[in-house]
């Protein structure tokens, strides 16, 4: 595991700055249950990042990098958007694509990481926005889903192309004006959860972040179903706050009403059946585990 | 063989790489010096006076030291530590000697903390903060390590040298190859032997670092 790997030399330990060595001592790679409860109890694997106040999507970083299940042997693949300023703030392997290119990046990197270490569970991630998923990229996006490249795609939906001031995107919604697209949208909020379903992803969930034991939840079953099984797609909300009119502190509250039965971002689901009896047998493991922990902690205490 | 030599700058804001203008990188037992080939006894001298003439001389040591990769690694950074220490004891009063790290690569937003570490992206933060005028890379991958030194000769008026444990850097005003353990600790002995031999230039240090 990497975090036994990865060590400071001790003769030079006094002059690295505190967060490596922070991450050394109290981040949680390796730790089998990971998840969204450790922050604020541990090191967390992003430090300061640039993204605006308040902004939903730095939350649904910090969830989604608590809760990888594998994080020293993750890659995740990025692309061009707010998201690439927050992942050199990131302690996890990553590669920054040329926009739209992730999912071919990623089909190629999880094919050679496949083959260069042929022993070890190796993820790949690929967290884009919506220009990069279902705009400029949606033939990498949809290939990679075809050809059952197993990894996990996550979305960042905006629904707008936020970091260059706000243009139309595949995924805004129908008759939305945003400050660079001043007649508002045309047509409906592409679909892509259906067509991801429809090209063979295995796992398909439509969510915001405002839950992050939900976000724990889809990341686990994501990244376990594409490693064994095949393509997952998540498709996750995270508002931008400045280009559709809100402050800081509303970020939380736009998720939240998006996320109400019959709006745009209810929580849908799809898990195929090769997928479904997977995370049967994950649970039914985790079940075992839990129990033989129980049973071993009773024994210690009596 | 080319006229062009490799000086502390500040050049201009994008120097060319030395190796488009002519510089070659030395041949084994050799280094190079300002761009001219030497006999690496003769760059033994030349850093450690450098070392020793320098307000702020200042070691960077990189990832492929600070991280204990291997006992290769972990050796080359006690003797990284060595070296430092042997400059403390060697210096004059008014000479500050400094050991910062270059952790990783990542260009680091929304900034660094130029007193604590630097970044192989905007290296000229550290050396104008902290007034550094001689440094020495060691453990820092060679394209990045071309990449800063070019950095440096553009914006400053610091000193480079570079331990490498490749061929060399042209873009360095000296430069060892093939870096090793005993290379370094023959390095700290040098700084040892000429220690209070060499009239440190604290007067006209003031000026030392172009911003």
């Amino acid at each position: 595991m990497s975090k036994e790997r990865i060590q400071i030399s001790e003769d030079l330990y006094d002059i690295m700055p505190s967060d490596y060595q922070d991450l050394v001592k109290n981040a949680t790679y390796g730790k089998e249950d990971r998840g969204w409860k450790d922050i604020g109890t541990s090191k967390e694997l992003i430090e300061q990042h640039s993204l605006c106040a308040g902004c939903p999507e730095s939350m649904a970083f910090r969830y989604i990098l608590a809760s990888l299940p594998n994080p020293e042997d993750t890659v995740m693949v990025g692309s061009t958007g707010c998201t690439s300023l927050v992942f050199p703030m990131v302690a996890v392997h990553n590669i920054h694509s040329l926009f739209g290119n992730q999912n071919a990046i990623a089909s190629g990197l999880k094919r050679a990481l496949s083959v260069r270490f042929p022993g070890r569970v190796k993820d790949v991630v690929v967290l884009a926005g919506d220009g990069a998923t279902v705009d400029i990229g949606l033939d990498m996006t949809l290939q990679a889903w075809f050809r059952q490249e197993k990894f996990t795609t996550i979305c960042f939906d905006n629904e707008l192309y936020a970091n260059t001031g706000g243009q139309e995107s595949g995924l805004m919604q129908k008759g939305f004006v945003a400050k660079m697209a001043p007649v508002g949208k045309l047509f409906d909020k592409v679909r892509l959860p259906e067509i991801a379903r429809e090209s063979g992803c295995h796992y398909v969930v439509n969510c915001t972040v405002s839950k992050p034991s939900l976000v724990e939840k889809v990341i686990r079953n994501a990244v376990h179903i594409a490693r064994e099984i095949g393509p997952t797609y998540l498709q996750l909300y995270t508002p931008c706050i400045l280009e559709i009119g809100k402050n800081s502190m509303e970020g939380l509250q736009e998720m939240r009403d998006s996320e109400k039965p019959n709006e745009r971002f209810a929580y849908k689901e799809y898990i195929s059946e090769p997928a479904k009896q997977l995370l049967a047998e994950l649970a039914a493991k985790d079940k075992e585990r839990k129990a033989a922990a129980k049973q071993l902690a009773g024994q210690a205490s009596a | 063989m080319s006229d062009y030599r490799v000086l502390p700058g500040p050049e201009h804001f994008l120097p060319p790489a030395a190796a488009s203008m002519g510089i070659c990188l030395p041949n084994p037992g050799e280094a190079h010096i300002n761009g001219v080939i030497a006999p690496e006894e003769k760059a033994y001298e030349e850093a450690a006076r450098q070392f020793l003439m320098a307000k702020v001389p200042t070691i960077f040591p990189g990832p492929l030291v600070l991280w204990a990769w291997n006992e290769k690694a972990a050796k080359k950074a006690t003797a990284v530590r060595h070296l430092f220490n042997t400059l403390v004891e060697c210096v004059q009063p008014g000479q500050k000697p400094m050991l910062i790290p270059m952790p990783d690569y990542r260009p680091k937003y929304p900034k660094i903390n130029p007193e604590v570490e630097i970044n192989p992206n905007h290296p000229n933060l550290t050396i104008w903060h902290n007034r550094i005028d001689c440094c020495m890379f060691i453990g820092v991958h060679c394209h990045q390590a071309n990449l800063s030194l070019k950095i440096i000769r553009g914006g400053t008026s610091c000193y480079t040298i570079a331990m490498c444990a490749q061929a060399g850097h042209e873009d360095a005003m000296l430069s060892f190859r093939d870096a090793s353990v005993e290379k370094i600790m023959k390095l700290a002995d040098t700084v040892k032997r000429l220690k209070g031999t060499v009239q440190p230039r604290l007067a006209s240090a003031k000026n030392g670092v172009s911003s």
